[in-house]
C-alpha cells in the first residue's frame, strides 16, 4: 500500500522516504537523540528519568502496542527489577553489573510468573488479573521489611565508582551517570529493534491483528503471548534496575498500581505500537509534569485533560499521529 | 552477552567524543560565567516538601515559616552581606520524586544545604542522596530510622521529634494517670511500630499490662471490624498509633462506637492540621503529643517573638507545629553558617554540633552521636470551648523537658562510641 | 486471642455486612455499566467522591442529610449522563480499551477539580443527629448509622430490582446485558439505553459516597482505594451481574471483617488474592457471562 501511495503522490515521496529512513535507522536515531539529550533538558536527573521511563514504556509497549494486550500490572516488573538490583547491592554487596543482571533476571522471572497465570485471559480480564497480581506483589515486597525496608523503602544503593576496563568512572557526576545509563538504554533499544524486525516480531503483530488466522497458520498463540510478556519483563526489569542505581533508593510506591497506570498513560501519549512512541511519550509527560508543576500545584488536572484529549482525538498518540499525517 | 561487550567498547569511544564535545560546549556556555559568579551568589537552601497531596496544607505552612527564617537572616545582614534564599520544590510525598528533586537541587541549583520532608520514607530518600554528595540535610519530620547508624551520616541532622520521644512523653503522662491496662491500635508500617515500641518501653517502668496490639494496613477507611475487638479487651487506655487520615478516621469511628465512654484514648502525635480536618468531636478528650503549640508563648520569649514575626509576615496567621519545624530547621542551619563564618560543609557541621539554641520553643541542641535535636515534648488535649481564636484548638497539659535520657541510646541505634 | 466469643463474631459479621453494603452499592453501578456498555468505568470512584462532596456542599448551604439522600444521586446521575454523552459516546466501536483509558484520565481531572474547589485536606462529615449513637442489637452495641446504611442499601436494591423486573425499560436492560446484538436487531435505540444506564450507575455511586461520608469524612482521594477493592467485587461476582455484585460485595465485606479478627494485616492482600484466584479459575465470577472478551 505504501508503494502505491508513493508512486501516485510525487511530492509526498519525500515524506514517504523520510519515514522509511527513520524506520530503517531507528535505533541509531534514538541513540543520537539520547546522546545530545542532556543539553536540552532543564536538569540531568530529569533526562535520566526520561530515559528510564522511556525504556519502561518500551517494554510495556511490546505487550500493549505490538501484541495488543492491555496490562495494568507492569509496575510489578519494573519494581521487581529495581528491588532485586538494590537488594543485590545493599544486602549482598554485589558489583553494579551483577546487580543490573539480577534486575533484568528478576523482571524476566516475575513476568514469567505473572504471565503463566494471566495469559489465558483476554481483554478486560487480562487487565484486571495483571492488576490484582501486581497488587499481591506489592504487598509481598511491603511485608518483606528486612530485605526491602517496607514502607521506608530500600536505601543505601550507593554506587560511587564504576570500574570499567581499568578506567575509574565517577558515577556521582550527573553527566557521567547519564551517559552510563544511556549506554544501557541504547543497547536495549537496539535489542528491541532486532526483536521487532525478526520473524518473531512479525508473529507478534500477526497475533494482534487476527488471532484465529495466526493460530490457523500454525503459530502457538499462547506461547507467543507468554514469550512476549516475558521479554517485556526483561526490558522493564532493566529500567527498574537503572532507576535503583540512579536514585540510590527504591521507594515502595514503585510497585503500586499508579506506576502501572503511569506507563499506560505514557505509552498512549507517545503512540502505542510505534518504536519512537514510548520515548517521546516519556519525554513529553515528564517534561510537562516538571514544567506544569512550577506554574501550578494542579498539574494533575492538566495532565488528565491532555490524556483525555489524546484518547478522544489522538488515539495514535503524538508520534503515531505525526506518522499518519506524514504518510498522507 | 557478546553484544554488550562490543557495544560497550564502541560506545566508550563515542561516549568519550560526546563527553568531550559536551564539555567544550559547556566551557563556552553561559554556565561558566555563573560558576565565576558563585562567590556573590546567594546561600541556597533546598526545600523539598509535599505541596501536592493530602499534606499540602502542612507543607505550605512549612514553606511560610522557612521563608520567615530566611527573611530574618537577610534582614540581620546575612553572612557578611551575603543573603540566603529558599529554593522550594514539590516532592509530591513520593520518595522517588523527592530523590529526583534533591538531585535537581544539588546538581543543578547547587544548593548549599537541604532542609525539608514530611514523611519518614521521603526524608530517608532525601538523606540518601544528600549524604552521598556531602550536602547537609536537616530533616523536619518524624522518623526513628533516620537516627540509626545505617541511614545516618555526619551530614544528617534531625530537627523534628522522633516517635520514640513523642510516645515516651505521652506514655509517661498517661500511664501515671489513666490506668495500667493498655490496648493498641497500630498502623502496620515502620512509623506505627516505632510508636508502639516507644510506648512499651515506657510501659515497662510503669508496669502496664499489654492487652493486645491490633495492626491495620495503611489507608484503612473502616475500623468497624477492629473496634469491637478492642472494646472487648476492656482496657483503661486505648493507644491509637497512626497518622494523618488514618488517625482522623480512627478517632471519628472510635467516637461513633462509643469507645470514649469508658476508655481513655491516647495518640503519640496530634497535629494541628489533623485536628482541623477531623473536627472537634473526633478529637474530643484525646490526649497526645506534639512538638510545638503557639500557645506556649506565655512561657517562652522565643515563642512569642516567633509568633509575632509570623503574624506580621502572614496577616495575623499563627504558626502550626509543622510550620515551627520548618522555621527551626532553616534557622539553625543559617545560625550555624553565621557562627562558622562560611558555607563550607565541614565547618557548618561543626557549628551545628556545637549549637545551643532557643529559636521557638525553649532550649535545644543537637546530640553528637545522631544529630537528633534534644528538645521538649508537649502533652496536649483537644479543646472545643473557650477558644481564644480560631487557632486555639489545643490545651497544653504538661511539658516534658529536653533530656537525652528520653532518647534511644546511641548504642541502641548502632552508633559506635 | 483473648475473648473470642459468639457475641464478638456476630458483631464482626454485622460490621462486615455494613462494610459490604457500601461495596455492593459501588459495585452495582460498575457492574451495570460494564454489563450494558462494556465500559470499565475507572472514574467510578471519582463519581463516588463527588457524591460525598455534593452532599457536604448542600448541607453547608442549609440543606439536611435527608434532602441529600434524594438530591445527590439525581445530581450525580445528571453529571453521569453528560459524561457519557460527551466523552464516552465518541469512543464506542473503537475497542474495549479506550473508554477505560478515558475514564482513567477523567478520574484525575475530577479529583483535581474537587481539590481546587474544596481544598486538599478534606472535611469531617457529621453523622445526622437522629442516627448518632449505638444500639444494643443483642450481641453488643452497634452504631445506629451503620444499621441505617444496611437498611438504605436494601431499599436501593429493592428499588433497582423492581425497576429491572417490572418495567419495560428494565426488561431492555436485562436483555441487553444478556445479548446486546439481539437488542439492537430488535430496533431498540441502544445509545439511549446506554445513556440511562450510565446515569443510573453513577447516580448509585454518588449515593454510596454520600452514605460513606459520615463513616470516614471526605477527602478528594477517597475514591481511589474503594475503586480497587470494588474491582475485586465486580470480578468475583461477575462483570455485568447485579446479583453477583450483591453477593460478592457482602462476601468481600465479611471476608475483610473476619480476616481482621485473626490477621488484620492480611485483610487487603486476601481480597486481591481472592480476585486473582477467581480470575484464573473461573474468570466470569459467580454469575457473569462466560467467554466475555475484547
Amino acid at each position: 500500500m505504501t508503494e502505491t501511495t508513493q508512486s501516485i503522490k510525487q511530492p509526498g515521496a519525500a515524506t514517504g522516504g523520510w519515514y522509511e529512513f527513520a524506520t530503517r535507522h531507528r535505533a541509531s536515531i534514538v541513540a543520537a537523540i539520547i546522546l545530545v539529550f542532556p543539553l536540552v533538558m532543564p536538569f540531568t536527573a530529569l533526562a535520566v528519568n526520561i530515559l528510564i521511563y522511556g525504556l519502561y514504556a518500551l517494554g510495556f509497549n511490546l505487550v500493549f502496542g505490538y501484541l495488543g494486550l492491555l496490562s495494568f500490572g507492569h509496575a510489578a516488573l519494573f519494581g521487581t527489577g529495581a528491588y532485586l538490583c538494590g537488594i543485590a547491592i545493599v544486602h549482598f554487596g554485589w558489583p553494579w553489573y551483577a546487580a543490573i543482571a539480577v534486575g533484568v533476571g528478576g523482571g524476566l522471572l516475575m513476568a514469567l510468573l505473572i504471565g503463566v497465570l494471566a495469559i489465558r485471559t483476554r481483554g478486560i480480564y487480562f487487565a484486571m488479573v495483571t492488576m490484582a497480581l501486581s497488587q499481591c506483589v506489592y504487598y509481598l515486597f511491603y511485608q518483606a521489611v528486612d530485605l526491602t525496608g517496607g514502607e521506608n523503602g530500600l536505601r543505601g544503593i550507593n554506587v560511587r565508582n564504576i570500574d570499567l576496563f581499568g578506567l575509574r568512572i565517577d558515577f556521582i557526576n550527573p553527566i557521567v551517570r547519564y551517559y552510563v545509563i544511556a549506554a544501557f538504554v541504547i543497547a536495549a533499544f537496539v535489542v528491541m529493534s532486532r526483536i521487532l524486525a525478526s520473524p518473531f516480531g512479525a508473529v507478534i503483530e500477526a497475533v494482534r491483528e487476527n488471532e484465529k488466522r495466526a493460530r490457523a497458520s500454525g503459530y502457538d498463540v499462547t506461547l507467543t503471548r507468554l514469550l512476549t510478556f516475558v521479554l517485556s519483563g526483561g526490558f522493564c526489569g532493566l529500567a527498574g534496575a537503572l532507576q535503583a542505581l540512579h536514585l540510590s533508593i527504591v521507594p515502595i510506591e514503585i510497585l503500586h498500581y499508579e506506576t502501572s497506570g503511569l506507563v499506560v498513560m505514557i505509552a498512549l501519549l507517545g503512540g502505542m505500537g510505534t518504536f519512537f512512541g514510548p520515548m517521546i511519550g516519556a519525554a513529553v509527560f515528564l517534561v510537562l509534569e516538571n514544567v506544569v508543576s512550577v506554574w501550578t500545584v494542579h498539574w494533575q488536572l492538566i495532565v488528565g485533560a491532555i490524556f483525555i484529549a489524546c484518547v478522544l482525538f489522538f488515539p495514535a498518540g503524538i508520534w503515531g499521529t505525526l506518522v499518519a499525517r506524514g504518510r498522507r | 552477552m557478546t553484544n554488550k561487550v562490543t557495544k560497550a567498547g564502541s560506545i566508550s569511544r563515542r561516549r568519550l567524543l560526546t563527553t568531550a564535545s559536551a564539555g567544550a560546549a559547556l566551557a563556552v556556555s553561559p554556565f561558566r560565567i555563573n560558576l565565576l559568579q558563585a562567590e556573590e551568589a546567594p546561600i541556597k537552601i533546598g526545600f523539598p516538601v509535599p505541596l501536592t497531596g493530602p499534606y499540602g496544607a502542612e507543607a505550605q505552612d512549612q514553606v511560610r515559616a522557612g521563608q520567615l527564617a530566611v527573611a530574618q537572616f537577610n534582614d540581620a545582614g546575612g553572612l557578611n552581606g551575603r543573603k540566603a534564599e529558599l529554593v522550594v520544590r514539590d516532592d509530591k510525598l513520593n520518595p522517588g520524586e523527592a530523590a529526583t528533586r534533591t538531585l535537581e537541587l544539588v546538581e543543578k541549583e547547587k544548593v548549599n544545604f537541604v532542609v525539608g520532608s514530611l514523611s519518614a520514607a521521603v526524608q530517608l530518600a532525601i538523606n540518601n542522596v544528600t549524604k552521598e554528595r556531602g550536602v547537609i540535610f536537616n530533616s523536619i519530620s518524624q522518623s526513628d530510622a533516620i537516627n540509626e547508624a545505617a541511614d545516618f551520616s555526619k551530614y544528617t541532622f534531625h530537627e523534628a521529634l522522633n516517635p520514640h520521644m513523642t510516645s515516651g512523653a505521652v506514655g509517661r503522662y498517661a500511664f501515671a494517670k489513666f490506668g495500667k491496662k493498655v490496648a493498641f491500635l497500630t498502623a502496620d508500617y515502620a512509623y506505627g511500630h516505632e510508636m508502639v515500641r516507644g510506648f512499651l518501653e515506657v510501659g515497662k517502668e510503669f508496669n502496664v499490662e499489654n492487652l493486645g496490639d491490633i495492626r491495620h494496613p495503611l489507608g484503612t477507611t473502616d475500623f468497624s471490624t477492629l473496634l469491637p475487638r478492642l472494646q472487648a479487651l476492656k482496657p483503661d487506655i486505648l493507644c491509637i498509633s497512626n497518622f494523618g487520615r488514618d488517625q482522623q478516621i480512627a478517632l471519628k469511628q472510635a467516637t461513633d462506637f462509643g469507645i470514649k465512654k469508658s476508655i481513655q484514648i491516647i495518640a503519640p502525635l496530634l497535629s494541628h492540621a489533623s485536628r482541623v480536618a477531623a473536627g472537634p468531636q473526633a478529637f474530643e478528650g484525646v490526649v497526645g503529643g506534639c512538638s510545638f503549640y503557639w500557645g506556649i508563648e506565655d512561657k517562652f520569649a522565643s515563642t512569642k517573638a516567633f509568633n509575632d514575626a509570623f503574624r506580621k509576615m502572614y496577616d495575623g496567621k499563627l504558626p502550626t507545629d509543622y510550620g515551627a519545624l520548618g522555621y527551626g530547621g532553616v534557622r539553625t542551619v543559617l545560625e550555624a553558617v553565621k557562627g562558622a563564618g562560611s558555607v563550607e560543609t565541614d565547618k557548618v557541621v561543626a557549628a551545628l554540633e556545637a549549637l545551643k539554641y532557643d529559636d521557638y520553643k525553649g532550649p535545644q541542641y543537637y546530640r553528637k552521636c545522631d544529630h537528633q535535636s534534644v528538645q521538649s515534648v508537649l502533652v496536649i488535649k483537644s479543646k472545643s470551648k473557650d477558644m481564644r481564636n480560631e487557632s486555639d484548638v489545643f490545651e497544653v497539659l504538661s511539658t516534658e523537658e529536653p533530656n537525652e535520657k528520653y532518647l534511644r541510646t546511641c548504642e541502641a541505634l548502632g552508633h559506635k562510641s | 486471642m483473648a475473648g473470642l466469643s459468639f457475641d464478638l463474631i456476630a458483631l464482626q459479621l454485622f460490621a462486615g455486612l455494613a462494610l459490604g453494603a457500601i461495596y455492593v452499592l459501588f459495585a452495582i453501578g460498575l457492574s451495570l455499566i460494564f454489563g450494558m456498555l462494556t465500559v470499565v468505568n475507572f472514574a467510578h470512584g471519582a463519581f463516588y467522591m463527588v457524591g460525598a462532596y455534593v452532599g457536604l456542599y448542600l448541607i453547608s448551604i442549609g440543606g439536611n442529610f435527608w434532602i441529600c439522600l434524594v438530591a445527590v444521586p439525581i445530581a450525580i446521575g445528571l453529571f453521569g449522563l453528560a459524561v457519557e454523552r460527551v466523552l464516552i459516546r465518541p469512543l464506542y466501536g473503537r475497542g474495549i480499551d479506550y473508554p477505560l483509558l478515558l475514564t482513567f484520565g477523567l478520574s484525575y481531572v475530577m479529583v483535581e477539580c474537587v481539590r481546587i474547589a474544596f481544598g486538599k485536606t478534606g472535611y469531617p462529615f457529621d453523622t445526622p443527629e437522629v442516627l448518632q449513637g449505638a444500639v444494643d442489637i443483642g450481641v453488643g452495641y452497634f452504631p445506629l448509622y451503620r444499621l441505617f446504611v444496611i437498611g438504605a442499601t436494601a431499599v436501593v436494591l429493592l428499588a433497582l430490582w423492581l425497576f429491572l423486573e417490572k418495567t419495560s425499560f428494565g426488561l431492555i436492560i436485562r436483555a441487553g446485558a444478556r445479548d446486546p446484538q439481539i437488542v439492537r436487531v430488535l430496533g431498540v435505540d441502544v445509545s439511549k439505553v446506554w445513556l440511562i444506564v450510565f446515569g443510573i450507575g453513577t447516580a448509585i455511586a454518588g449515593f454510596a459516597g454520600l452514605l460513606a461520608a459520615p463513616l470516614q469524612g471526605v477527602i478528594p482521594e477517597m475514591g481511589g482505594t474503594i475503586l480497587a477493592e470494588a474491582f475485586v467485587v465486580t470480578v468475583v461476582g461477575g462483570m455485568g451481574s447485579i446479583g453477583g455484585a450483591v453477593l460478592a460485595g457482602l462476601l468481600v465485606g465479611v471476608v475483610v471483617s473476619m480476616t481482621s479478627l485473626f490477621a488484620p494485616e492480611m485483610a487487603k492482600v486476601s481480597i486481591f488474592a481472592l480476585m486473582a484466584v477467581v480470575l484464573i479459575v473461573r474468570p466470569q465470577g459467580f454469575f457473569g457471562r462466560a467467554g466475555l472478551m475484547s
